[in-house]
């Protein structure tokens, strides 16, 4: 058991998580007749499901700095829809839309951080007034009717890497390519971390346990290369999943390696202390809440150019499964607590479970009881873990 | 004089924490109507004891037994212990800011008649109870608007309501001045008298002689020493003796300051009450600090010592309204704690729970805390350089702690003090605003922070100590200011400055 732990390294509860994700893809697996475990299929689930993790990376920020955003749903449809409104009416160049979709998503979010840095209004509330404002706003501007979008979208929301050199791979070679780079870029972090432990009198980690890491995660991530990468000519490793891919890299270095990171967990973990250390509350929580409604924008574009229109209803209650990632990955409701991984295999967890029972015919009301169960019971597993565990509702 | 029973025996005690033994194989036996005093280093496991008694850590959770009134006691939770007379009054306060007295002292235990809380007379037990531990406050008083002194004092007030016992105390006046502290004493000498049992942890050997029956002196997880007092007189040395296991025969090491020019001036400073419209907190107060000295501040409680300086420290409390800074003869404005910071400010603040502390970190995430440039290489933050720079500190300062990874959450009350001076120590400022730095610390400890601050001031630092604790502001500081409400009333020397002149200065009434 001890063994198992050094493999595993730091954080058990996150291999929980990790484990709970395997295990649930392997039983879906058996239960649909294997019709999981397919390239079609995953190439699916990470394109179908890329914009509620794009979404998850910026509630997670907004979860530890112990705030809520409710508006994000709101704001990726009405992002989506100015997106798809100034190409229609404007004519505007695909990249210019784009443009303006971001743009609305970083002055979304300015008005909520001005309501909650400035005016010091809670979250909850600047954002549930955001929601509704938003949501009114998409109908009001779409006369309640779909808009076409820039078919150039439609890479990005359903497009696939390029295909390229020589056929012996026998898959594609940019999917392999990526593999490559991801087993490379593991190795290296984990030989440096592993150097860094040595240092001081904390314990150092064992080299074989290490090497054994290295080599099932290696495992892991080829297999998933050539699942992706041989699946029907002209599909691969899918564009949204990989732009989810650059900005998980992102994100994860702004909230571990960055001072910005640093302060976020400050803020949420002690406000005062944090003040009282020189960290600018006011400007964390600001850039915070713009951050959230940009990726907002991010997912609403993603969305968009999969379904190639833009519909009044796009993003309704898509926060729910945002902020049901970032708990199911383990946040803590009181803020301070949390990471980017653990909530990437949090929304995996949710996109697993649409996506197999689903396969499995499962119809959308009872996915929906099933999902509620899942992230009660990840929850309460989280508290029982740590008995301590804050989890006053109440909002900063 | 013969000797009560025993009202409490703890045999064997042991408790393990991950990777920490933090007792191991403890005894105690206290008698009735004693106060039975407990010392030991930081960390040594006086606090974990308590909490083994008191329930916090469950019958089963450590090893060992507890007789209590003879009858062996296998406490599950708090609410047991209390059950049985047992109170505990933590090392951090543990009321509700937002509510009132009676809500406080009757939280848990509401008084209730027809499924609704009786306020009548949960008020007029309060105010009787309040006479007990003679405090004549309105029972409606917002904890909030309490001194540190007061709310004490209405701890052990809800101790009393529950018909207590045996009272424990963990480091109750660590946070209060002389004159609070000569009160809880007295007061806990007349529970003595009342035939209610009293454990106390304290630092503070002279409190110790002062009331003690008793002592037990624990040091790392062992009883070292356990013995009653024969005739009223108490050896401190001996304690020192038994807790550090060697003797420390100065309490402030040697230090002679070479004061430079003239660093840091506040000029004619004043502030207005967050709250109070019309208060002045701060009022024209003007002081300096040269580069390599240490100045001390003086006052009692709630005279407006710390409010003073978090004000200088970016505005960071009250209301400004006047007054100028200069640093190394330039005047600056700084209205931030990030311009505080960058302009050489540093303050460690007194309340290192709600204010010092995020008990979510670690103790090598703490440390760099205030000063994460100093990590970054390529912009992005070095977790090698957070380990080397912890790690220095946990071995300069002590810091009893397996590693740097440790939770803060985990470490003992002093040895959280000894975490957050590393951070603004790690900070490297010029002037270092210094509040209340060794509350309960141990004394061994203390010296070695009293080292450091000599270090500091050798290295051209302006020190400022803000101390409740006479001794140790003439112990360390070359010049003295003392303050009462909120004005700056005296400016003593180190050669004039002693006991009674800095009392007189400290109390000095208006008019005078
Ligand atoms: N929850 C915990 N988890 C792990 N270790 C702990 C925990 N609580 C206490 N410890 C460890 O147990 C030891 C004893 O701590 P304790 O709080 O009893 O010390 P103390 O004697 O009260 O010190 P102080 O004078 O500083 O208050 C310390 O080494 C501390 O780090
Ligand atoms: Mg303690």
């Amino acid at each position: 058991m001890k063994y198992i732990k050094q493999v595993l390294g730091g954080d058990l509860r996150q291999y929980t998580m990790v484990v709970a994700l395997a295990a649930l893809i392997i039983i879906f697996n058996i239960i649909s007749g294997g019709r999981m475990l397919t390239s079609s299929n995953f190439q699916n689930l990470l394109s179908g499901n890329a914009y509620v993790l794009v979404l998850a990376l910026g509630m997670l920020m907004v979860i530890v700095i112990g705030q809520i955003d409710l508006a994000v749903g709101s704001v990726a449809g009405f992002a989506g829809m100015v997106m798809a409104l100034s190409y229609r009416d404007l004519h505007l160049p695909w990249y210019l839309t784009v443009i303006v979709a971001l743009l609305i998503g970083l002055a979304a979010g300015a008005l909520h951080g001005f309501f909650l840095s400035q005016l010091g209004i809670p979250g909850f509330i600047t954002t549930l007034g955001g929601m509704m404002i938003f949501r009114g706003g998409v109908i009001w501007i779409s006369k309640s009717i779909s808009v076409a979008a820039p078919p150039e979208l439609k890479w990005f929301g359903a497009g696939y890497l390029p295909e390229w050199g020589p056929k012996f791979t026998g898959m594609n070679n940019s999917t392999l390519l990526l593999g490559i780079i991801a087993i490379v870029i593991y190795i290296v972090v984990q030989l440096r971390k592993y150097k860094a432990s040595a240092i001081g009198s904390s314990s150092k980690e064992n080299l074989v346990a290490v090497i054994i890491r290295i080599i099932l995660v290696s495992a892991l991530i080829s297999y998933f290369t050539w699942l992706f990468g041989s699946g029907r000519e002209g599909t691969s490793f899918p564009i949204p999943g990989l732009i989810l891919l650059i900005l998980i890299i992102v994100y994860h270095t702004i909230t571990q390696k960055t001072t910005f990171g640093r302060h976020i967990y400050a803020v949420g973990g002690n406000k005062s202390a944090a003040a009282l250390s020189g960290v600018n509350v006011k400007k964390v929580y600001f850039l915070t809440m713009m951050n959230m409604s940009f990726l907002a924008a991010v997912a609403g574009i993603l969305f968009v150019g999969r379904s190639t229109a833009a519909g009044p209803a796009d993003g309704t209650s898509w926060e729910m499964d945002a902020i049901a990632s970032v708990f199911i990955g383990g946040a803590a409701v009181s803020g301070g607590v949390g990471t980017i991984l653990a909530t990437m295999v949090g929304g995996l967890v949710m996109a697993v479970l649409n996506n197999g029972l689903m396969l499995m015919g499962v119809g959308a009301d009872k996915t929906q009881v099933i999902k509620g169960c899942v992230l009660l019971l990840a929850v309460a597993f989280d508290v029982y873990n740590k008995k301590n565990g804050r989890t006053s509702a109440s909002a900063k | 004089m013969g000797k009560n029973p025993f009202i409490l025996q703890m045999k064997g005690i042991t408790k393990e924490f991950p990777g920490v033994k933090a007792l191991d194989d403890v005894s105690l036996d206290v008698r009735r109507g004693t106060i039975h005093a407990i010392c030991g280093e930081n960390g040594a496991g006086k606090s974990t004891l308590m909490k083994v008694l008191s329930g916090v850590y469950p019958h089963g959770t450590y090893h060992g037994q507890i007789f209590y009134m003879d009858k062996e006691m296998k406490f599950s939770n708090i609410k047991e212990s209390e059950n049985a007379g047992i109170a505990i009054i933590h090392q951090e306060l543990t009321m509700i800011p937002e509510l009132s007295i009676t809500e406080n002292i009757f939280m848990g235990n509401e008084i209730v008649k027809r499924g609704l809380i009786d306020w009548n007379a949960e008020r007029e037990h309060t105010v009787e109870i309040l006479k007990r531990v003679g405090l004549s406050v309105n029972p409606d008083t917002l904890i909030k608007h309490m001194g540190v002194g007061q709310q004490q004092l209405v701890e052990i007030a809800k101790a009393l309501s529950k018909n207590v016992k045996l009272l424990i105390l963990d480091e109750p006046t660590s946070a209060l001045n002389e004159s609070d502290s000569a009160n809880l004493l007295s007061l806990m000498k007349e529970l003595r008298s009342n035939d209610i049992t009293c454990i106390m942890i304290s630092h503070k050997l002279n409190e110790i002689a002062e009331v003690s029956d008793a002592v037990t002196v624990i040091r790392d997880g062992h009883t070292v020493e356990s013995y009653e007092i024969e005739d009223g007189y108490v050896d401190e040395n001996k304690i020192i003796r038994a807790m550090v296991g060697r003797s420390i025969d100065n309490r402030y090491p040697e230090h002679e300051s070479h004061p430079g020019e003239v660093i840091f001036e506040v000029e004619g400073w004043n502030v207005e009450d967050p709250e109070i419209e019309g208060k002045m907190v701060c009022k024209n107060s003007t002081f300096n600090v040269r580069a390599g000295e240490i100045v001390g501040f003086a006052g009692l409680m709630g005279a407006g010592r710390t409010e003073l300086m978090r004000s200088v420290f970016g505005k960071n409390y009250g209301i400004y309204k006047s007054g100028t800074i200069k640093i190394k003869g330039k005047e600056v404005t700084i209205n931030s704690v990030e311009q505080a910071i960058s302009n050489g400010i540093a303050y460690v603040p007194e309340d290192r729970k709600s204010l010092g502390l995020n008990l979510l970190d670690s103790i090598e995430e703490t440390i760099v805390s205030a000063n994460l440039k100093a990590i970054l290489s390529h912009g992005l933050i070095s977790i090698a350089k957070q380990k080397k720079a912890a790690e220095e500190y946990r071995q300069s300062l002590k810091i009893k702690a397996t590693n740097t990874q440790v939770g803060v959450n985990t470490l003992s009350g002093g040895n959280q003090q000894k975490v957050v001076l590393s951070k603004w120590m790690f900070a490297e400022p010029d002037i270092l605003i210094l509040d209340e730095p060794t509350r309960g610390i141990d004394v061994g400890a203390k010296y070695e922070i009293y080292k450091l601050i000599h270090e500091l001031a050798d290295q051209g630092k302006a020190v400022i100590l803000v101390s409740s604790e006479l001794p140790e502001l003439l112990g360390m500081a070359d010049r003295i200011y003392t303050i009462f409400e909120g004005t700056i009333t005296g400016e003593l020397q180190r050669g004039e400055a002693n006991q009674e002149s800095l009392m007189k200065k400290m109390t000095i009434t208006s008019g005078n």
